[in-house]
């Protein structure tokens, strides 16, 4: 269970508006889409929030008996007025042995919400790994996905392939996950890692300090996913390998009928991408499998290593750019002309007012999932219905065509 | 394999079939580490219990779902229904892409603001530095004809003071010393949305009265509050001011930047309160709040200068539209016109037409403190009997003025106040005294799944519909809209309740 510790907003406007997919009893034993919140007051941020935060983790412990562990996730004025999350965390860890991890993720950390990621990956390593006993001895096959939030259930299209080849998803990194799977990670004998930007630094712990390798893989479309599943299987013997090409074939056929029924429709049309973590390059090769051209991306939060790993997905000339403004974003756009902009909810409105036609790539527009062959086909199906419903003709008056 | 390309399956049915629901139920008994199935159904039955809900309200320091947003939020949407005005939030940048996308998300539409960017430097020596840039870049890059600023809860905690800034950015050169930069301390750790709504417009009259004396004229303004219906709402109240030939001002009205046009222009900003217009409204003959809760500083600012002054609780309804109508004619001496007595008629036609289906049903009602006023006296006025009325955001005073309502008809006898309550707290009430059906936003989809009380939604944030609030609420058009929401909802649920064949469609009847 999430606690946005500090006052209302920000856990207001972040519920469940990330789609991260899951199954269970909301409010008995799953919280995802619930906004717990402390709701500061003045009087908490003039003497301090530490007993409020006390209080509601008894409370939480009296009402939702049922969770296993709380985390708490710090608002700006946490870490201004100077409050001890990490105190009450401990203190309260020992009375109820439940897990509970302060998240010191302040807004004004940071140049974004990718320092938020870090300190996340932190969390976990400090407050979360070796904390409990547990009895799970990994197999041969054992694997984590890290960096899979299960948007429209793409952990969920992703772990199917992952199973039919052969191997054993242990723990998926942090969509539809539960404690345990966490816990049990650093046991496991291989990190799968989709979104590179937001939990490098676990992979990278768990290598430095349990010796545990980590890939990276792309499952978006299927020339990337093909590639993915073989660079997985390389770690692993022969069956795993025999497996990966079996899955390969076996989905073939729908990769096939796929490309014959919306190539057509999307040849040679542009995209313009803005979003953030692996997606303006991830998507590039899922795009192009469709016929289709990438003529911009970029990244919202990235770091040098995400534009390193960029020129290796998108052609000469396309144009790339960092954290822009909305103004810039719009001219980029109104200069290039896509015929279709993949990026948010706040660029969705402006974009198709310009008469150009849009996908949401952070929520995958309310659908989904994207990842895996699975995904493939909705990912194409989507592109489409984009671009091609006819609201796009009727911008002009006819009245005015004529004039 | 379940997918095609003739067939497409995406997330609702990919997932029901039988290789995933394997799938997940393998990753569930092996990985999960989950509670037994018959604990966690022996809880879920426990939530619902007498016992469970005195627990729950005996809550006092976690707040779970709750309906109401942070300062902030209103202010933006004050701002945004000002011409060509720029929203300014002096603070952490997220806060601001909070704003947007809630707004964007519930409207469909663009919705523009900046932030100030505050990190970590700024917390230790203070945010004026980025006050003297941000103002600078904004007006450069949006050229707004004026910049709304207000704060988040870390510039608050710092204690940024944004005249002072304000003063100072301009003595820099950020913006021109006669530029017109309004502002308004938003705290998100005091009130809600609806006091942020209140402190920016104060902020913006405020900005242009100040040091002025008022000579009453004419006009009225007309102040809608925090209404994520004014796109419908306020061209409805439009209309009626004009059939009554009343000269009005609206102070504040997002109508058009919250539904531009789909023409191949994007529009930044469109429609709004001008900047003479807010300077000439010193001069009117009256200021109407039409949510009370929304403007009391506004309100008692404007009463400052004189000038008369009225407020009302959202006019949805009959008796609350009446009132609005006779307020206006008393305060301008118009008659209202027989126009708006046969709408008025025709509401009434359609309600006795219906009275048979809308008597004795019960209703929660939730959301902000004007809305659920307004809403559970329309119920009353159909016959209808509030059980619960809660509002997160709602104070002592509200709960007072909700009791005096519910007392004035026969049909609030049974109805419980919840004032300071969450949706949490609703759920339990819910599950041991329930409703028929539910009023509320989007977020009361999840009362609808656990407790199997459909949910009509009629007030912000709907997220997960369309374009209702491209139509009016307000007014006698508004509340035959509101009238037929309850119908549909009704019969659709007499509908599902009696659509087996040999089993209940006996009274699966064809005319009702």
């Amino acid at each position: 269970m999430h606690i946005s510790h500090g006052p209302v907003g920000c856990g207001q406007y972040s519920w469940s508006q990330r789609r991260n997919y899951y199954i269970g009893k909301t409010g008995v034993d799953s919280f995802v889409t619930m906004q717990f919140t402390s709701d500061f007051q003045e009087k908490d941020i003039v003497f301090g929030g530490d007993k409020k935060l006390e209080k509601i983790i008894d409370e939480i412990n009296v009402l939702f008996p049922l969770a296993n562990g709380i985390t708490v996730q710090s608002e700006c004025p946490i870490g201004l007025i100077g409050d001890d999350i990490e105190a009450v965390s401990r203190k309260k860890n020992k009375e109820t042995g439940k897990t509970i991890v302060p998240v010191r993720c302040e807004g004004f950390r940071g140049v974004s919400q990718s320092l938020g990621h870090h300190i996340a990956n932190d969390s976990i390593r400090d407050w979360v790994f070796e904390k409990k006993q547990s009895d799970y001895e990994a197999g041969p096959y054992d694997v984590n996905v890290i960096g899979d939030y299960n948007i429209g259930g793409d952990a969920w299209s992703s772990r199917i392939l992952l199973e039919e080849m052969g191997l054993n998803v242990v723990g998926n990194w942090s969509g539809d996950a539960t404690l345990a799977e966490i816990e049990r990670a650093p046991k496991a004998k291989l990190n799968l890692i989709h979104c590179y930007r937001s939990m490098n630094y676990i992979c990278r712990h768990m290598e430095e300090k349990y010796g545990m390798p980590w890939e990276e893989y792309n499952f978006f479309g299927p020339t990337q996913i093909a590639a993915a599943l073989r660079k997985i299987a390389a770690h692993f013997d022969d069956k795993i390998k025999e497996g990966a090409e079996r899955v390969i074939a076996k989905y073939q056929p729908l990769v096939d009928e796929i490309i014959a029924k919306y190539k057509p429709r999307l040849e040679g049309k542009t995209v313009m991408l803005y979003v953030g973590g692996l997606r303006p390059r991830h998507v590039v090769n899922a795009y192009e499998d469709l016929g289709m051209i990438i003529t911009g991306t970029g990244y919202e939060f990235g770091h040098g290593d995400d534009y390193q790993r960029t020129g290796h997905y998108v052609k000469g000339g396309t144009l790339i750019y960092d954290d822009v403004t909305g103004y810039e974003l719009e001219k980029f756009i109104e200069k290039k002309r896509p015929d279709l902009v993949g990026s948010g909810i706040k660029e969705k409105y402006p974009v198709q007012k310009m008469g150009i036609p849009f996908r949401q790539m952070h929520s995958w527009d309310y659908s989904g999932p994207y990842h895996g062959y699975d995904g493939f086909a909705i990912f194409a199906r989507d592109m489409d219905l984009a671009i091609n419903n006819p609201v796009w003709d009727m911008f002009d008056a006819p009245w005015k065509k004529a004039a | 394999m379940p997918q095609s390309a003739e067939k497409v399956l995406d997330h609702r049915p990919l997932f029901r079939q039988p290789e995933y629901q394997e799938m997940l139920k393998n990753k569930k008994e092996k990985y999960e580490g989950g509670h037994p199935d018959a604990k966690v159904q022996e809880i879920a039955d426990w939530t619902k219990s007498w016992d469970y809900r005195e627990k729950n309200l005996a809550r006092e320091s976690l707040c779970v779902n709750p309906a109401k947003a942070c300062q902030p939020l209103g202010a933006v949407f004050a701002a945004a229904g000002f011409e060509r005005t720029m929203s300014f939030v002096h603070g952490s940048q997220g806060c601001v892409a909070y704003y947007r996308s809630h707004l964007s998300r519930h409207f469909k539409e663009p919705c523009s603001a900046v932030s100030s960017s505050m990190t970590e430097d700024a917390a230790v020596f203070g945010g004026l530095n980025n006050m003297i840039d941000g103002l600078a870049n904004t007006k450069a890059l949006y050229d707004p004809a004026m910049i709304a600023v207000s704060t988040t809860c870390m510039a608050e905690v710092i204690g940024d003071d944004l005249h002072s800034f304000i003063e100072q950015a301009k003595g820099k050169g950020s913006v021109p010393q006669d530029y017109d930069v309004p502002f308004a301390h938003t705290p998100a750790f005091v009130g809600s949305h609806v006091n942020g709504y209140d402190n920016m417009m104060k902020g913006i009259i405020e900005h242009f009265w100040k040091g002025k004396t008022a000579t009453p004229g004419t006009k009225l303004n007309i102040i809608p509050g925090f209404d994520g219906y004014c796109v419908g709402n306020n061209r409805e109240l439009k209309r009626i001011l004009d059939l009554m030939g009343v000269e009005y001002t609206f102070l504040q009205d997002a109508s058009d930047n919250f539904d531009t046009p789909s023409d191949g222009e994007y529009r930044m900003y469109d429609g709004g309160t001008s900047i003479d217009e807010v300077k000439s409204a010193l001069d009117a003959k009256a200021s109407l709040s039409l949510q009370h809760y929304c403007t009391p500083k506004t309100m008692e600012y404007i009463e400052g200068f004189g000038q008369t002054t009225a407020s009302f609780h959202y006019p949805m309804g009959v008796r609350a539209t009446d009132e609005l109508l006779m307020k206006v004619s008393e305060l301008t001496g118009k008659e209202v016109p027989e126009a708006l007595r046969m709408e008025r008629g025709r509401l009434i036609d359609a309600m006795a037409d219906s009275q048979s289906w809308l008597h004795g049903q019960k209703y929660a009602i939730y959301g902000d403190p004007d809305f659920v006023y307004a809403m559970a006296r329309f119920v009353m006025e159909t016959g209808g009997e509030p059980i619960h009325c809660l509002a997160t955001n709602g104070t002592k005073d509200w709960e007072a003025q909700m009791k005096t309502l519910l007392a004035s008809s026969p049909f609030g006898k049974g109805c419980q106040v919840w004032a300071g309550k969450d949706l949490w707290h609703l759920r339990s009430l819910l599950a041991t005294e329930p409703a028929d059906f539910i009023i509320g936003n989007s977020y009361g989809k999840y009362l609808e799944r656990d407790l199997k009380i459909p949910l009509i939604r009629l007030t912000f944030p709907v997220f997960d519909r369309h374009h209702h609030h491209r139509f009016p609420t307000m007014g006698y058009q508004g509340a035959l809209r509101v009238l037929v929401m309850l119908l549909d909802k009704i019969m659709d649920v007499m509908d599902d309740d009696t659509n087996e064949p040999g089993v209940s469609d006996y009274s699966f009847d064809l005319t009702r």
